[in-house]
Parts: structure tokens; sequence; C-alpha cells
């Protein structure tokens, strides 16, 4: 498992080469590419900066990482996150998951997406044809996430 | 106590990061915010709306309920936008 914060780009395809390479038992890479999109609701966005909390944004998508390998048999898993300013087209976040069958390697995947969208320390600030505004948490990404939460999960 | 602010309150309150002797009679992120509320016009703005407020007590998730001491590092921060 690994967990990078960068304000770096990276290539996409490397990392994915890289996180399988060798690895023989693998038998399905799943992976999300989170990008900047030009639309925040109804205002054009020139540029986003991403904020986060340095030392607690690594623990706590490491955290994320070992409640997913407790969750489905991933041979290998890799979450990068950028931080900095970004532009629209930009690669913000990078989750692959590597597993022997397809389906643990999928639902590990869209399970991590989920949680870091709403337990991860960072914040987006969109710049825009109107001024800047801090994006604000969708209702929608908790109820993403609350699909997660199993009979395992409540006793914790 | 090292305090730290991000994203809006941050911005709000213009200060990223500082640090304070903790008043005697405070024990808790409750009371630690209404503390700062009342030390500062600035502060009392920015943490108005406690509904959007999410506190981290040495890079744990905490409540208002969570008890804290003078050495402890809390961040103060609205809901996370990642991903």
């Amino acid at each position: 498992m690994v967990v990078r914060v960068q304000s770096e780009d990276f290539d996409t395809g490397r990392e994915l080469d890289q996180l399988t390479d060798g690895h023989t038992k693998i038998g399905g890479l799943v992976s999300f590419t989170g990008l900047v999109r030009d639309l925040g609701g109804e205002q054009a966005i020139q540029a986003m900066t991403l904020e986060h909390y340095p030392g607690m944004t690594e623990k706590l998508l490491s955290e994320i990482e070992t409640k997913a390998l407790g969750r489905w048999p991933l041979s290998k898993s890799l979450i990068i996150h950028r931080y900095g300013k970004l532009f629209p087209g930009d690669k913000i976040v990078l989750v692959a998951t590597a597993s022997a069958h397809r389906l643990a390697a999928f639902e590990a995947c869209e399970f991590l997406i989920d949680w870091l969208k709403t337990k991860a320390p960072f914040w987006k600030l969109e710049e825009g044809s109107d001024g800047a505004a801090w994006v604000e948490a969708r209702k929608s990404d908790d109820y993403a996430a609350a699909r997660w939460i199993g009979p395992e999960n409540q006793s914790k | 106590m090292k305090l730290l602010y991000f994203a809006w309150i941050r911005q709000k309150t213009g200060i990223g990061e500082e640090q304070v002797s903790l008043p005697a009679n405070v024990s808790d992120v409750g009371g630690l915010i209404d503390w700062l509320r009342v030390r500062d016009a600035t502060f009392s703005a920015a943490l108005e709306d406690v509904s959007a407020l999410r506190v981290a007590v040495n890079q744990e998730f905490a409540t208002f309920d969570t008890k804290i001491m003078d050495r402890d590092e809390v961040a103060l921060f609205p809901p996370m936008t990642g991903g």
C-alpha cells in the first residue's frame, strides 16, 4: 500500500505499471482518476487551489487504505492526492486497487475514493470569473461514503 | 497549545497557525472555541456557525466534548472537500 501527497503531477500509466510490475497473482487492476472540471456550479472555473493539513492528510489516507485492506483481498493499492494550484484538465487524485479478481478491486477502489472525499483533510478553492469561492461539502458525497458503512464498521 | 486553521477559517481570521496558552478554565474543544470567540471579534465571526466547523485534536477527528490539554495540537476547519 502506498500513499503520496504531492504538488507535482503524476504519470498515471507509469504509476499503474509500477504497481503491478512483477506481481503475477494480480488478475485485476482498477483505477480512478479525479480531474479539475472547468465548471463549478454555474461558474466557469479558471483555477482550483487545494489546501490540506500536512501530517493528518497522510495519516488519514493511510487509515482509509488500511480499512480497505481489511475488507477486500487486495494485492496492491495506491493513493496519490495533489495539493496546490491546479487548472482545468489537471489530475487531482489517483486511486488504484489490484486484486486476484476484479470484484474486490472495483469495490475497494470505489470505497477509497468515496471515503477520502469526506474524510481526508483537503479543501478546494475555486477561482472563476466571479471571484474565488471555497467548494462546499456535498450531501451526495456523504451518501456515497455512507453506503460503505456495513455491520463490521458500525460496531467500531 | 498549537492551533491550526484551514480553508475559509484561515482566510476569515487571517491566521493559519498560532501558539496559545490554554486558559485554566478551558478543558474541552467547545470551551476552546467559546474562548477564541470572546478573545477576538474576527474569530467570533469566523466561528459563528458551529455546524460548519470540524475539529481535529492531535490529527484525530474530535468533537466539542473532546478533552484537551496545553500540549495538544488542535485544528479547526470546514467540512472536507477532497478527491
